[in-house]
């Protein structure tokens, strides 16, 4: 069979797949149609310009009344972690004081260590990693089991990746635009809000793009947490406008005021939809128009399992990701999934929200976030 | 991409072939993998031991069928066991005896509860009760704004006297317990047959709110405390589960974010630890996409076993309505299926993603595994380049296409003549095909798609064997142990199979077509085997 557009017999199943689906979706059409007016998917609207947008509405309307002396003056992000990391750990430190507490080494500990990393999401792949790592250590004799968790878990985190963001120093006018993407529900706004307080607080000034035209009053959230800290926002005036042209006017605000970085939120989608990761990756390239993207940051929930694994690749194939920001540590999960987000991706955390607090997005410390696991 | 689990255990078992019964020690490998398939799909731990070891108690000793390989044998216990559990004690809505039946929403913070609520209030509204939509979450800001918008999209009264925060660093003002008490009066007083209470998404850590929520709880005496609970979740599902379950006592449970790819072991640790029904499964962000739970195909994800339904399903959700219907009104009529409709075929088929993906969720593909890696989906666009590099005649009559017509298509795609032959020549096999498949009866319906078990199907797509009456000589395997399951396959799922897909309207054909005869679909099997 001469099948050299496809390789491998594959191309048959294509082609049978292609047949499945006329005849599934032939029947679909045939049977669902239903009344009502035809639903506005989102992914499909991706073609619209800014004519959604007036540019009246993206003024920085904010812009007089926010930066007044009523901003408040965030908390130095370098403190806040050494003061939260209390709030890591809990759980999987008492599960695995008992491996700790354990005089001889054998297949019952190495039990007890595995079920302390599996309960922490660090998955079975990575777990098993680990256990090699720290199986070696405590054979070699050269360090306390302590010690070779310690140091094995701190080696999974990469600790010589820049964790820092790359954005240019403040007042340097070079613009800096920033993507935080992710799914839904995982705390993307929050995130930025809070993103933007560490920012200012470094001495940036910050610019907010409310790219989330879908959910309703995102970009009322989002101003709400500019507006306290007198950043401006740029925002659509309705919702559902496109999200690559709002991003793309927040980008050109942000490039006439000097503005050192521009944080952009976007809406919480499924990394399964296609069409909306391309809106995705649409919005990227509209910002890149005004300047490269520095940061694209993947915010993941604490509490995700080993999907998060997944929505880390997909996302990286839509933006090209450079950090993690991991959200919802304060509840009873242990974000293990982020080791094997960084140890297969090597895209590094760099943010970890310890709290629901308006400073408790402190810069990931790898140390501090271990020892935090481990428990005193 | 990680091998599936029956696919893993057939590895597992390929020295076993030919052994009477399942032993101890054939079993301990196949209990590793199990376990690790689970962890990987985020079964609690507690919960993976648990299964494990009841798998081990009915594999052990089971006598070796003729018509399975081992493999494939503890896959079907593995999936029965799923379905059983997953399905147990699976009840409908609990519903009120007198006045307004209560139903109370509680979960974690971006579980996607308000979205749910909506949903249900939409779903109840269709089956002819009177919901009332109650915004008891006075705590995340504009989460009333959010249900008074879902609320008017799906139609329902929403009672909501407490604005709620509206900024992020607004104080909470009003008591949720207070609204929750009195929409319950008012339900009364307007006689709404349903009172759904959407509560604030907490941590399971937060006393505090896990007061309130037992407050509200006890406060209107709800008929159904429904617990939401996102498919994504992993480890923690344990956690969260077992405070909500002693701070609300919840009566059912809600997996949301089914539309995302998470194999959503959190069902199974959920329903193990806590022993409550899972009700609903929600699926998508619009308000009818939220379904009745199906155990059987919650199994099948978990286990990550090719899914026809969901595969449909997302054909359903992506395909373009108009072209498919001129698809299907052009094989009812028997016209020829030109390169055109191929292209907007193909092009429809890369609207729904990743083509690997959506090979993956067939069945039986895990042979096929190494072929599927090794697809090209960079070749797909160069076929559409070829396509879109001829001109309507051509695409309408292929066998137009000489040597001057085709080294123009070659160099206006980019493409070699070599190319442009072998795309021409597959074509013609697809359009044969199609021809088959229009003449194998019009219009078929998917009435009553058998359910995917795979154990009742060895060998995947082989096995669905059941091939057209007209296609006697390939209906039934050479394979004696082939044909053995295939018979065993139409016994247990000839009968009009169980409505798997109730978002498809399964179960429910209309009178003015076909009722489903499987002869349609399988004729397929041939070609999938390319």
């Amino acid at each position: 069979m001469d099948v050299s557009w496809i390789p491998g017999s594959a191309d048959g199943i294509v082609v049978g797949i292609v047949a499945l689906l006329a005849v599934a979706g032939g029947w679909w059409g045939w049977r669902s149609r239903r009344p009502g007016p035809p639903v506005n998917r989102r992914g499909d609207e991706a073609t619209g310009q800014t004519a959604t947008l007036d540019p009246s509405a993206t003024t920085p309307a904010a812009a007089d009344t926010a930066v007044d002396a009523l901003a408040e003056v965030p908390e130095d992000p370098a403190a806040r972690f050494a003061r939260r990391s209390s709030r890591v750990g809990g759980a999987f430190g008492a599960r695995i004081a008992l491996f700790f507490g354990r005089g001889d080494y054998d297949d019952s500990a190495w039990d007890e260590l595995e079920e302390a990393l599996l309960t922490a999401d660090v998955g079975a792949t990575m777990t098993a990693k680990i256990l090699v790592a720290v199986r070696a250590r405590v054979h070699g004799g050269h360090s306390s089991p302590r010690d070779a968790v310690r140091e094995a878990l701190i080696e999974a985190m990469d600790p010589d990746a820049d964790r820092r963001l790359d954005l240019g120093s403040p007042g340097s006018g070079d613009l800096a635009p920033v993507l935080v993407v992710g799914v839904n529900g995982v705390g993307k706004t929050t995130s930025v809000g809070k993103l933007a307080r560490v920012l200012v607080a470094d001495g940036y000034s910050v610019l907010l793009g409310a790219a989330d035209t879908f959910r309703a009053a995102a970009a009322d959230q989002l101003e709400t947490w500019g507006s306290r800290v007198g950043v401006v926002t740029v925002r659509a005036d309705k919702d559902g406008a496109d999200p690559a042209s709002v991003a793309f006017e927040a980008a050109h605000a942000a490039q006439e005021h000097s503005v050192d970085v521009l944080l952009v939120d976007t809406a919480g989608r499924l990394q399964n939809k296609a069409g909306l990761m391309d809106q995705l990756g649409k919005v990227a390239r509209v910002v890149e128009k005004v300047a490269p993207v520095r940061e694209a940051l993947l915010v993941l929930d604490a509490t995700t399992g080993q999907n998060g694994l997944v929505q880390a690749r997909v996302f990286a194939e839509a933006v090209p990701l450079t950090g993690v920001v991991l959200t919802k540590m304060d509840g009873t999960a242990k974000g293990g999934i982020v080791l094997a987000v960084q140890n297969s991706l090597g895209v590094p955390v760099k943010f970890v929200g310890l709290g629901e607090g308006v400073d408790d997005l402190a810069p990931f410390d790898v140390e501090g976030f271990v020892d935090g696991l481990l428990g005193p | 991409m990680f091998a599936s689990l029956s696919d893993r255990l057939t590895a597992t078992f390929r020295t076993l072939r030919g052994k009477g019964r399942l032993t101890d020690a054939d079993i301990d490998g196949t209990v590793l993998e199990i376990r690790r398939a689970l962890l990987d799909a985020d079964v609690a731990l507690p919960a993976v031991t648990t299964f494990t070891e009841r798998i081990r108690a009915r594999a052990v000793g089971a006598e070796v069928s003729r018509s399975l390989n081992p493999g494939q044998q503890v896959v079907k216990i593995v999936h029965e066991e799923l379905i059983e559990i997953l399905g147990g004690s699976a009840r409908p809505l609990r519903v009120a005896k007198t006045g307004p039946t209560v139903i109370m929403l509680a979960g974690l913070q971006g579980a996607g509860k308000t979205t749910f609520a909506g949903k249900l209030a939409y779903h109840l509204k269709a089956l002819g009760h009177t919901p009332l939509l109650v915004a008891a979450d006075l705590q995340r800001p504009n989460a009333v704004t959010q249900l008074e918008v879902v609320a008017e999209r799906a139609g329902v009264p929403v009672f909501a006297p407490e604005p709620g925060v509206t900024r992020e660093d607004e104080k909470v003002r009003g008591n949720p317990v207070k609204v929750a008490g009195n929409a319950i009066k008012e339900a009364t007083r307007r006689q709404h047959s349903v009172v759904i209470v959407d509560t604030a998404g907490r941590l399971g850590v937060d006393r505090e709110l896990m007061k309130q929520a037992s407050d509200i709880r006890k406060a209107i005496d709800p008929d159904e405390v429904l617990f939401v609970i996102d498919a994504m979740i992993g480890q923690d599902a344990v956690a969260t589960a077992q405070a909500f379950q002693a701070g609300v006592a919840m009566t059912g449970v809600v997996l949301t974010k089914l539309d995302g790819d998470a194999r959503g072991g959190a069902a199974l640790s959920v329903r193990e630890v806590t022993g409550v029904p899972i009700l609903y499964a929600s699926t998508g962000e619009k308000l009818d996409e939220f379904e009745v739970f199906h155990p059987e195909r919650m199994a099948g994800r978990i286990l990550d076993m090719g899914d026809v339904l969901s595969l449909i399903e997302k054909a359903e959700a992506t395909f373009d309505q108009a072209e498919a219907q001129r698809m299907a009104d052009k094989m009812s009529k028997g016209e020829d299926f030109t390169l055109t409709d191929f292209l907007s075929q193909m092009q429809q088929l890369k609207n729904m993603g990743s083509m690997k993906k959506m090979l993956t969720m067939l069945p039986g593909m895990g042979q096929m595994r190494d072929q599927i890696d090794n697809l090209d989906e960079a070749e797909l666009t160069r076929t559409e380049a070829i396509i879109q590099s001829m001109t309507p005649l051509e695409r309408d009559n292929p066998k137009v296409l000489n040597g001057s017509r085709r080294s123009r298509i070659a160099a206006g795609s980019g493409t070699s003549v070599a190319q442009i032959n072998a795309l021409v020549k597959r074509f013609e096999d697809a359009q044969r095909m199609m021809k088959a498949m229009a003449g194998g009866g019009g219009m078929p319906g998917l009435g009553g798609l058998p359910t995917m078990a795979p154990g009742a199907m060895p060998g995947g797509k082989k096995s669905k064997g059941k091939q057209a009456p007209q296609r006697k000589v390939k209906g039934k395997s050479g394979n004696p142990a082939k044909r053995a399951a295939q018979e065993r396959a139409l016994r247990e799922h000839g009968a009009p199979a169980p409505a798997s897909g109730s978002a498809f309207g399964l179960g429910r054909p209309t009178s003015d077509e076909p009722e489903f005869d499987p002869s349609q679909l399988p004729s397929l099997d041939k070609y999938l085997r390319g």
